[in-house]
């Protein structure tokens, strides 16, 4: 079992002509995702690594019935590639574009949510269910099919914290980039409800860092409704306060909003932060 | 992007906000003769992306009889929070009333822009809310619809002694969040918007933050850059597409990601060193980025040993790899180098390196320790 995706997920690429949307095209169908079809305005009918390629989503979800989609184009793209996919039916949109302005993004999130559709990112990795369907940019390699979920703000250092689970022979159920943008589709809370509900899910690794309240949300969710183990990581306790650590989102504008303070709210409720991520298993076994 | 308060108070008034009269000195002859030609009182700003300028004694009242030249002279040479003074705002003299305070923000949360209105004006937003929290009000925008005017005119008419205030306040409300939609702000604040001697509403001094991502993609804006905000490192990073904090320690970074980034400063400092930087080549890059970031790295004399730490994603290990040795040929790397590669094409990168008698760590603190290691062994 897993969470959004498994191995019957139907994934369709915008930007598939681009040089990241066609390597991972075609990275994901190596792993054995179902990648049915491509999206790029003007350039239908062309075949990319063997997916064909339609001019908007409306052709490729009714010459495919794809239920999810990636999207790699430019930032100034990509808010329109957002609503598209929105309105044209896809359950299930993940946005690996970074750069989008934040006003924007208010925009759309709110536009996916009146259209009760989901969205994951953008300025994330994407995510996958291991041996089965891997929907973004990681590296397949590093994932063991198992029993335990990951949920992160972060693309590399989730990587990081996934190759020191499968080296313990720890599996993962479902891995997920939530993004490092102020404002996201999907926010850890969400995902936690629906590690909470799966029976393939025994416990969960949280990786936050500075910058925001969701974090401090999925303690209180945690603390209240939350059933099974959960380890967390916190990045950024070396970052100076007001400076942007590269993500959009991770900036301290508050005294909330620090490594320290972060750690803290979840000490506080019993669940462990790891100091570094090869402790990770360690505590999840504990 | 942070704005000094002239830029914002020009942006304020292009808008159709009352802002005092002001001019911008770069020297103390030239605030002097500016207050000369205003019957001699005004105000000196000291012109600073920061707060805090008032306490530090960074902001004067010039009145009648008073030296301008000595207070422009002594504010000119002060250093607020690590920011060196080079711009003095001069403005007019306002005789102030009652203080207010109004600024549009993201809500990162709720996932709106939110209009934040509080009688209680002149001190920090922070200060209201720890002191006098049921003086704020908070006012959600829908992002389609603008501004619940009806709302905010019944707070303004119960906050105003006059119709006529109420009615000024709205129209400044209404332009804010115009400035805020067409500029692509994160942020604008006007604190404090004055009520005058006169009775007209003045917005006294304002804080504009322009979102980083829309400069990115509206060349428009860059007219409001100012050079005095980054270091030079930080300059270059950026023209070189690479995000760059400088840290202040002795391991220099180059790693792939903001949040392996900074849990690679955390681990260094973990195993007792201090990191010298922040240094994210983010995703997708090409291997002149690693030769951009190896330069910005050998620049600081400080740095005495360099990590670099890949996990491949759509970042290929053999473009870095590819960059290193860019990096061997055209640079004198005169510091031990610690490399840690592993993810997407990590074998292929591996062989490029290894070709030219590099190696590289699978594991990550194996490297820190040994970047730690070589640091202590070459200054110890």
């Amino acid at each position: 079992m897993s969470i959004l995706i498994d191995g019957n997920t139907r994934v369709i690429v915008q930007g598939i002509t681009g040089r990241d949307g066609s390597f991972h095209a075609s990275s994901m169908k190596e792993y054995g995702t179902k990648v049915v079809g491509g999206v790029t305005p003007g350039k239908g009918g062309i075949l990319v690594n063997g997916v064909p390629v339609f001019d908007s989503i409306k052709e490729a979800v009714a010459a495919t019935g794809a239920d999810a989609s990636v999207i790699f184009v430019p930032a100034k793209f990509a808010s329109a590639a957002i609503r598209e996919a929105a309105d044209g039916g896809i359950d299930l949109v993940i946005c690996i574009t970074e750069g989008i302005p934040v006003q924007e993004m208010i925009e759309n999130y709110h536009y996916v949510k009146a259209r009760h559709k989901r969205l994951i990112g953008p300025n994330c990795p994407g995510l996958i269910t291991p041996g089965k369907c891997k929907i973004g940019i990681m590296p397949g390699p590093i994932h063991l099919p198992g029993r335990i979920g990951v949920i992160s703000r972060s693309g590399t250092l989730t990587y990081e914290v996934v190759y020191a689970l499968t080296k313990a022979g720890i599996g993962q159920s479902t891995c997920i980039g939530i993004g490092g943008d102020p404002i996201i589709g999907t926010g850890f809370t969400e995902i936690l409800e629906m590690f909470e509900k799966d029976p393939g899910t025994d416990g969960v690794v949280l990786i936050g860092e500075i910058g925001g309240d969701e974090e401090a949300k999925a303690a209180e969710f945690i603390k209240a409704k939350f059933s099974k183990k959960v380890v967390v990581f916190i990045s950024g306790r070396t970052a100076p306060p007001g400076k942007r650590m590269g993500h959009a989102g991770a900036l301290i504008s508050g005294a909330g909003e620090t490594a320290e303070a972060k750690v803290k709210a979840f000490r506080d409720i019993g669940v462990p932060v790891a100091d570094r991520p090869d402790e990770i298993p360690g505590a999840l076994s504990q | 992007m942070k704005l000094f308060e002239y830029q914002s108070a020009s942006l304020l008034s292009e808008y159709g906000i009352p802002v005092p009269h002001g001019e911008i000195a770069r020297d103390p002859a030239t605030a002097a003769e500016i207050i000369g030609r205003h019957g001699g009182t005004g105000v000196l700003k000291a012109q600073v992306l920061t707060g805090g300028r008032g306490k530090a004694g960074g902001v004067k009242l010039i009145r009648v009889g008073d030296d301008a030249l000595k207070a422009a002279t002594a504010i000119l040479g002060m250093t607020i929070k690590e920011n060196p003074v080079n711009a003095l705002y001069v403005t007019e003299m306002t005789e102030i009333k009652k203080e207010y305070y109004i600024s549009v923000v993201v809500d990162r949360n709720a996932k709106c822009s939110q209009l934040i209105f509080s009688s209680a004006g002149g001190m920090e937003i922070e200060e209201i809310a720890a002191t006098a929290p049921e003086k704020i009000g908070r006012h959600p925008i829908d992002p389609f619809t603008g501004l619940d005017e009806a709302s905010l005119r019944r707070t303004f008419e119960t906050s105003f002694e006059t119709g006529m205030l109420a009615y000024q306040a709205l129209a400044i409300a209404r332009n804010v969040y115009r400035l805020f939609k067409e500029k692509d702000c994160s942020l604008v604040e006007i604190n404090p918007l004055a009520l005058t001697a006169e009775g007209t509403l003045v917005a006294l001094d304002a804080k504009i933050v322009i979102d980083d991502n829309a400069l990115a993609l509206r060349p428009e804006l860059e007219v409001f850059r100012n050079p005095e905000e980054y270091s030079r490192d930080e300059i270059d990073a950026r023209t070189a597409s690479l995000s760059f904090v400088s840290l202040g320690g002795r391991i220099g970074c180059i790693v792939n990601g903001a949040g392996l980034a900074m849990a690679t400063s955390d681990l260094i400092k973990y195993y007792g060193e201090e990191p010298a930087n922040f240094l994210d080549i983010g995703g997708s890059s090409n291997s002149r980025k690693v030769v951009h970031a190896l330069t910005i790295l050998m620049r600081n004399p400080q740095v005495s040993a360099i990590l670099m730490n890949i996990f491949g994603g759509i970042t290929r290990c053999d473009d870095i790899a590819k960059g290193v040795i860019m990096a061997k040929e055209s640079l004198d790397i005169r510091v031990p180098f610690v490399i840690r590669l592993i993810g997407t094409n990590d074998e292929l990168g591996r062989r490029i390196l290894g070709d030219q008698g590099l190696e590289a760590y699978t594991d990550l603190n194996e490297a820190i320790k040994k970047v730690i290691s070589e640091a202590k062994r070459v200054s110890p």
